[in-house]
């Protein structure tokens, strides 16, 4: 499980950063998705990976807090998807204001040359 | 201490939320009743900080230095999210409502009625802020963050137009990229030490074991790079200039505290997590916050003078300002901490205060948005197309005789001539780095030295603006309509007073940095005095 979890992280860190790195804003805004992806897998698995243990602690009277999986960090990412989402929605409408101005998808807002 | 004097503390963030939510509820052309909920809003603000600021100046019942914590929720540190107002976060508080306010007032002349929702965003940019510099929670601190820079996103395209539009894609971009290396070093900090409280982070520092300890400090330098960048520290700094110089002029003003943030970060983190009672990792750092810090003084200079515009050249001053606080930061010497400090209060009013003075020179230059270029419908009429009907406030005489002379007070202030605040702050710096203990060493004749040409390099461009802005001979007087007298002379009447109080002043900030040096006391605040 952790070498799948990684692999993915690994993955989507290096499409993201090479999407980043590209000209066109749909490219970077698609990077920048992919890399926010990477980021809360991350912060999940900073929490230490585990199976079959919910966060979420059940029934009354004294508990066990090893049976259940960290919950700070579920919280965590939960947080952080809610402020990205709300800032690539943001970001696209920076985006489609750019390229209705300036008439261009380039991040210089104009077309290399010109 | 009576009840409702705790709750002074929540205050900064709640009351600009209230007030920003409920202006999103009334109609768009309201503007009269808005600009009164937002003036009256940061009137109040700026009494709550400098009460803060006072008590904090105070101290302790028993006189000694001590952080007010404000427990949101009755749930106590390390499980709750604690509000802290000790000597940096009150400075900083009572720094952003002062420039806040000032600028503000400036846009009440025409800007805020440039496009939609300004007070709202303005309102929430400030609780941004005020959130940012006051929470004890590191996650906390993310979200304030976000809060902050999701509304700059909106004030830096306020007013529309190409310009702000190309700037403000470049802006966004660099600050999502920042604030997911942020939540890298959150997370990482926490699954080494398993806690988000600063506090409770610094009392397990010493305690890491060593296997960990490598991985703690990659979090650490990876969230320190998040801030550096939102520090414009170089070589992570080159958004700056162009983003702040498209900024409309108000909103600039306001921009010139953001970058503050960051460094308010670094030196509260840096001071909180490396102390010297961190063990192993004391200091970390340091020598890469000196380095930084260095290289932005000369970046920043160097910009200053090779800058064509006033507002170029300002977002460069700013700059220079935030490098010579983190380079300071790196020393460790608190009573140079202090002096930055007190160096970065003055010169950051006075970038502000050059904002607003390089908007009035340059109007009329200044395509403000078209409809034409309009992409939603939702957007606005050209609000500047029948100038006289729309501006506020009388046009004032001897505008040219008033604006020559904040700008001189302003640059005077930039550069660090006597007698004003910033030369103050600067050898304040000086004499603490000549007779600390780390005197003589190459480090501290390096920072003075570029310290010094920074300075020097200042003079030089503003030297070259203030001709070219007031001494044409061809020079139509600048229209200064009396919101826009009110807010410059405001700012540059504060700077005044900076340095007329400049011993009090200093003495605070002196203090702060004695405070910040032995964080002991901050952290039995926070965590109560169970440990």
């Amino acid at each position: 499980m952790e070498l799948v979890l990684a692999l993915g992280i690994g993955v989507l860190t290096a499409a993201g950063v090479w999407l980043l790195l590209r000209p066109r804003t749909f490219q970077v805004i698609i990077g920048l998705s992919l890399l926010g992806y990477a980021v809360n897998l991350f912060i999940f698995a900073m929490g230490r990976l585990r199976a079959g243990a919910p966060p979420v602690l059940k029934g009354e009277g004294p508990v066990n807090p090893a049976a259940y999986a960290d919950p700070v960090p579920q919280a965590l990412v939960l947080t952080a998807i809610v402020i990205s989402f709300a800032l690539t929605a943001l970001f696209l409408v920076v985006l489609l204001t750019s390229r209705g101005i300036t008439g261009s998808d380039h991040i210089d807002g104009r077309e290399p040359g010109e | 201490m009576t009840d409702w004097q705790d709750h002074l503390i929540v205050v900064p963030v709640v009351l600009p939320l209230i007030a920003a939510a409920t202006m999103l509820l009334l109609k768009e052309q309201r503007y009269g009743l808005k600009a009164l909920i937002s003036l009256l809003s940061l009137i109040a603000l700026v009494g709550v900080a400098y009460t803060l600021l006072h008590q904090a100046a105070v101290g302790g019942p028993a006189g000694d230095d001590t952080a007010r914590i404000y427990n949101l929720g009755a749930w106590s540190a390390p499980f709750g999210i604690t509000l802290v107002a000790d000597r940096l976060s009150t400075l900083m508080l009572a720094l952003t409502a002062t420039l806040a306010a000032g600028g503000l007032m400036f846009s009440y002349a025409r800007w805020d009625r440039a496009g939609p929702r300004f007070h709202a965003l303005y309102l929430l940019l400030v609780m941004g802020v005020n959130g940012a510099v006051l929470t004890g929670d590191l996650f906390n601190l993310f979200v304030f963050f976000e809060v902050m820079l999701a509304a700059s996103y909106g004030l830096l395209l306020h007013g529309s137009g190409e310009k702000r539009v190309r700037a403000g894609l470049g802006y966004v971009a660099i600050n999502l990229t920042a604030s997911l290396f942020f939540l890298i070093g959150v997370s990482l900090i926490y699954g080494v030490t398993g806690a988000l409280n600063m506090a409770d982070i610094a009392s397990k520092v010493a305690s890491i074991p060593d296997p960990d300890r490598a991985l703690f400090h990659i979090g650490c330098a990876i969230l320190g790079v998040a801030f550096l960048v939102k520090a414009a520290a170089w070589p992570l700094g080159f958004w700056l200039p162009g983003a702040y110089a498209a900024a409309s002029a108000p909103v600039a003003a306001v921009f010139a505290i953001l970058s503050k943030v960051g460094v308010y970060v670094i030196l509260r983190l840096a001071t909180l997590l490396f102390s010297a009672d961190a063990g192993v990792s004391e200091g970390f750092g340091n020598t890469w916050l000196l380095a930084a810090g260095v290289a932005t003084v000369v970046f920043g200079a160097a910009g200053m003078v090779s800058a064509r515009r006033l507002e170029g050249a300002a977002g460069y001053a700013v700059m220079v300002s935030s490098g010579t606080v983190l380079a300071i930061a790196g020393t460790t010497v608190p009573q140079a901490v202090g002096g930055a400090l007190f160096y970065m209060s003055a010169s950051t009013l006075a970038a502000g205060t050059l904002f607003l003075i390089a908007e009035i020179l340059a109007r009329g230059e200044d395509a403000a948005a078209s409809p034409d270029d309009a992409v939603f419908d939702d957007e606005y009429d050209d609000p500047f197309a029948a100038d006289d009907v729309h501006e506020v406030g009388r046009v004032l005489p001897a505008s040219t005789a008033f604006l020559g002379g904040a700008f001189i007070l302003a640059a005077l202030v930039t550069v660090s001539l006597p007698p004003l605040a910033g030369f103050a702050g600067k050898l304040s710096i000086f004499v603490a780095l000549l007779s600390g203990d780390g005197a003589m060493s190459p480090a501290s004749w390096t920072l003075i030295g570029v310290l010094t040409l920074s300075s020097f390099a200042a003079l030089i461009a503003l030297t070259r603006f203030g001709v070219a802005g007031f001494w044409r001979e061809d020079a139509v007087a600048p229209k200064v309509r009396s919101p826009e007298f009110l807010a410059i002379g405001g700012l540059v009447l504060c700077c005044l007073w900076l340095s007329a109080g400049a011993a009090a002043g200093l003495t605070y900030a002196e203090k702060t940095g004695e405070w910040l040096t032995s964080p002991k006391a901050y952290i039995s605040a926070v965590l109560g005095d169970a440990e």
